[in-house]
C-alpha cells in the first residue's frame, strides 16, 4: 500500500519537473535563402514533452514560420523524423528529458538530411523513394482474379520477415547510413530491409529478381561499411543490418554470388581459417584482389613491413588445437562458393 | 582489491599487422597488476565478413572461442571492437535463442566443447574503466598527458548496437555521445578533444570493395581531429587504428586535402601515463610516427 503510494507520489513530482532548454532550430528556405542559418529559442520543458510538442510551442508561440512536417503523432506514420544533435529520431515519440539525459540541456534541431533541406526541417525524400523503387518492394506471383480463399501466411512463416515488415519509411537508418552519404548509387540500409522482407515472404515467387539487384557492385549490400549505424536509428527496431547480412547469405545459398573481390572477401575469412585458425591478413587482400589487383596495395604493404607490420607466410601464427577447428569447418558450414 | 583476472582474446591483428598492440595490453595489464590467460586456441571471429557468407559457421566458431573461456571460469577480455561486437552479438544470439545454442552445442559436442553462457565479454577499455576504475587510473599516473590535446575515435563495434554495448559495460555509455575514452584521457591528465567524427565509422571494413566510401570515412575522421586542434587521436579499436595510421595517404587523396595525425592505441595512451617506455608499448611500430616521444 505505502509502496503505491510512494509510486504515485513520484510520478506526480516526475510531471511536475520542468527544466530550460535551449533549442538551435536549423532554418532554411530554398526559395529565398543562399545558406541556412539557426535560430535559438530557450523553453522551460516538462517531464513528459516531446521534440514534436517543442516544435509546435516554437510554432505556435514564438515562430509561425516553423516548418517540419507531423501526422498521426503515434510514431506510425513515419513523417515527424528529424535529427537531434545528429540522432534520427521520430518527433512525435521522442520524450524531451530522454535526449537532456543524453545530450544535456543544449539541444540541435535539424531535418533529417541538411543537404536535401526544401523548408526548415522538411526535406525532399525523392532519393528514399527511388531507391526504395528500386529493390522492387512489392509481392510478385500469379494471382487469380477472383481467389475462393485467402492466401494465408502460417506464424512460422511470417516469422521470416524478422520483422522487416515493421518499417515505417521515416528514413531514419537512410539518413544515417555514412555509406549512402558519400555514395549516392548505393541502396542504403531502408531499401535493403524492404528487399529482404518481400524476398523473405514465402508468397513471393520473383526473390531471385530482387537478389539480382541488392547483388550489384557499387549499389547492392557489399558497400555497407558494416558501422551499425543503421541498426542505432531505426525507431522501430526493424534492424536493417540484420537484414542486409541476411541478403548476403541468400545471395551466397541462391548461388549468385559474382567472382569478385567482395565475395572473395567474405569467402577468403573461411579459407584462412581453415588454414590458421587466424586470418592471414596478407593473404586475404591478395585472394580478395586477386595476382594483379593486389597489386595497388603495394606501397601501403611496403610501409607497413619496415615498421613490422607484416608477417610473413613461413611465420604466420597458428591457432592451437587448429585440428579442432578444422574439423568444426567441415561439419558446420552451410553454403559452398 | 581483488585481483582481476581475465581470459584474453586477442584477435588476429594483435599476432600480426598491429604487434605493438599486443605489447602495450601486456604492459598495461602488468603495470594494473591484472592477469590475462591468452585463449591460445580461439580462432579468428570473422570479423563481421565470414557471417556474410556463412553465418552459422561464424556462429560455431565465435561460441567455440567463448567455450574456452567458460572453461577458464572467467569473463572474456576483447582488445578489438569488432572481435568485441562478433563475440558479444554471438553471445547475444545463443542466450536468447535455446534452439539455435542447441543447434551450435551439437556441433560443438563433437570436439567436445559446449557453450553454456557463463562467461561475460567485454572489452579491455571497458575492463579498465569499468572493474579497475578510473580514480585508480588516476592515482597511478606518473606522466601526465597534460600537454596534449587527444582526439578519442570511439570505432563503431564497441557502440553499437547500443543493446550489446549495455550487455558489455556497466557504463551504459550512449552510442551518440560515449563518454569511456573521453573520461580515459581525463584521468591519464589529458585533454580531452571533442569532435563530430569521434563516434563515426573509420571505413576499414569497406576497405577492399568500397576504397573511394572508406578512404572518405577515414579522411573525415583525421580532418576533424585536426580541425578540433588534436595533437594526436586514440582509438581501443586495432582496426581503426590500421585505417587510420597507415591509409592517410589514400584518405588525403580522396578528400582532397592534406590529414594525418598520430593514432595511439588505447592501451599505449595509458602505457605512457603509468610510466611505460616506448618501446614496451611497441611506439615504433606505427607507419604515421608517433612523434611527440
Amino acid at each position: 500500500m505505502n509502496s503505491k503510494l510512494d509510486l504515485t507520489k513520484d510520478m506526480t513530482m516526475d510531471a511536475l519537473t520542468s527544466q530550460k532548454v535551449t533549442f538551435k532550430v536549423f532554418r532554411f528556405n530554398e526559395e529565398t535563402d543562399y545558406l541556412p542559418y539557426y535560430n535559438t529559442y530557450t523553453l522551460d520543458v516538462t517531464h513528459e514533452e516531446v521534440v514534436l510538442d517543442i516544435l509546435n510551442r516554437i510554432k505556435w508561440d514564438h515562430d509561425g514560420s516553423l516548418s517540419y512536417r507531423r501526422s498521426c503523432r503515434h510514431g506510425i506514420c513515419g513523417v515527424c523524423s528529424i535529427k537531434v544533435n545528429g540522432k534520427a529520431i521520430l518527433a512525435c515519440k521522442s520524450r524531451l528529458f530522454d535526449l537532456i539525459n543524453i545530450f544535456g540541456a543544449e539541444l540541435v534541431i535539424e531535418p533529417l538530411s541538411t543537404k536535401r533541406a526544401i523548408k526548415d526541417l522538411i526535406i525532399d525524400k525523392k532519393d528514399f523513394w527511388d531507391k526504395h523503387a528500386e529493390v522492387k518492394p512489392f509481392l510478385t506471383g500469379e494471382i487469380e482474379e477472383t481467389p475462393q480463399s485467402e492466401h494465408l501466411v502460417s506464424p512460422h512463416d511470417a516469422e521470416k520477415l524478422l520483422e522487416a515488415d515493421y518499417c515505417i519509411q521515416c528514413g531514419a537508418c537512410h539518413y544515417s547510413c555514412p555509406a549512402l552519404a558519400i555514395n549516392e548509387q548505393f541502396i542504403g540500409p531502408a531499401a535493403f530491409a524492404a528487399a529482404y522482407r518481400f524476398s523473405a515472404d514465402v508468397r513471393d515467387e520473383s526473390p531471385l529478381d530482387r537478389l539480382h539487384i541488392v547483388n550489384e557492385e557499387a549499389s547492392g549490400v557489399w558497400d555497407c561499411v558494416k558501422c551499425m549505424e543503421c541498426a542505432e536509428a531505426c525507431p522501430k527496431e526493424v534492424n536493417p543490418i540484420e537484414k542486409i547480412t541476411k541478403l548476403h547469405n541468400m545471395i551466397f545459398e541462391a548461388n549468385i554470388a559474382k567472382n569478385n573481390v567482395a565475395t572473395r572477401h567474405a569467402v577468403g575469412f573461411a579459407h584462412s581459417i581453415a588454414k590458421h585458425g587466424l586470418l592471414d591478413e596478407g593473404e586475404l587482400v591478395r585472394y580478395s584482389e586477386g595476382n594483379f589487383g593486389v597489386l595497388k596495395h603495394v606501397p601501403v604493404a611496403l610501409k607497413m613491413f619496415t615498421k613490422g607490420k607484416i608477417v610473413l607466410p613461413w611465420n604466420m601464427p597458428k591457432a592451437d588445437k587448429l585440428d579442432e577447428i578444422q574439423k568444426l569447418i567441415k561439419s558446420s558450414s552451410t553454403v559452398k562458393f | 582489491m581483488k585481483e582481476l583476472k581475465y581470459a584474453l582474446f586477442t584477435g588476429c591483428t594483435a599476432k600480426e599487422s598491429t604487434p605493438e598492440q599486443m605489447m602495450s595490453t601486456l604492459a598495461v595489464a602488468k603495470k594494473l597488476g591484472i592477469e590475462l590467460v591468452e585463449l591460445t586456441e580461439a580462432s579468428c571471429c570473422g570479423a563481421s565478413h565470414l557471417q556474410d557468407y556463412d553465418d552459422f559457421l561464424s556462429l560455431v566458431l565465435n561460441a567455440r572461442n567463448i567455450a574456452y573461456a567458460e572453461m577458464h571460469g572467467l569473463t572474456m577480455v576483447t582488445i578489438c571492437n569488432t572481435c568485441q561486437l562478433n563475440t558479444a552479438m554471438t553471445k547475444h544470439r545463443l542466450d536468447h535463442n535455446a534452439a539455435l545454442k542447441a543447434k551450435v552445442n551439437e556441433k560443438l559436442a563433437e570436439v567436445g566443447l559446449e557453450y553454456k553462457g557463463t562467461s561475460l565479454i567485454t572489452h579491455f577499455l571497458y575492463a579498465i574503466i569499468d572493474d579497475f576504475g578510473l580514480d585508480k587510473i588516476k592515482e597511478m599516473v606518473v606522466k601526465p598527458l597534460s600537454q596534449f590535446n587527444i582526439a578519442p575515435f570511439y570505432g563503431c563495434h564497441n557502440i553499437r548496437p547500443s543493446e550489446l554495448q549495455n550487455e558489455s559495460h556497466k557504463g551504459h555509455e550512449n552510442p551518440y555521445n560515449p563518454t569511456s575514452l573521453d573520461d580515459l584521457i581525463v584521468a591519464c591528465g589529458g585533454v580531452s578533444v571533442d569532435y563530430v567524427e569521434k563516434n563515426k565509422c573509420c571505413g576499414f571494413h569497406a576497405e577492399l570493395q568500397a576504397p573511394h566510401t572508406a578512404a572518405v570515412l577515414t579522411g573525415n575522421a583525421v580532418a576533424g581531429a585536426m580541425d578540433a586542434n588534436a595533437d594526436w587521436m586514440v582509438t581501443p579499436c586495432p582496426l581503426c587504428h590500421l585505417k587510420l595510421d597507415t591509409q592517410t595517404h589514400h584518405a588525403s587523396v580522396a578528400i582532397g586535402r592534406e590529414v594525418s595525425l598520430p593514432v595511439l592505441h588505447m592501451q599505449q595512451m595509458v602505457g605512457l601515463a603509468l610510466g611505460c617506455t616506448s618501446a614496451e608499448l611497441g611506439l615504433k611500430h606505427h607507419v604515421t610516427k608517433v612523434n611527440f616521444i
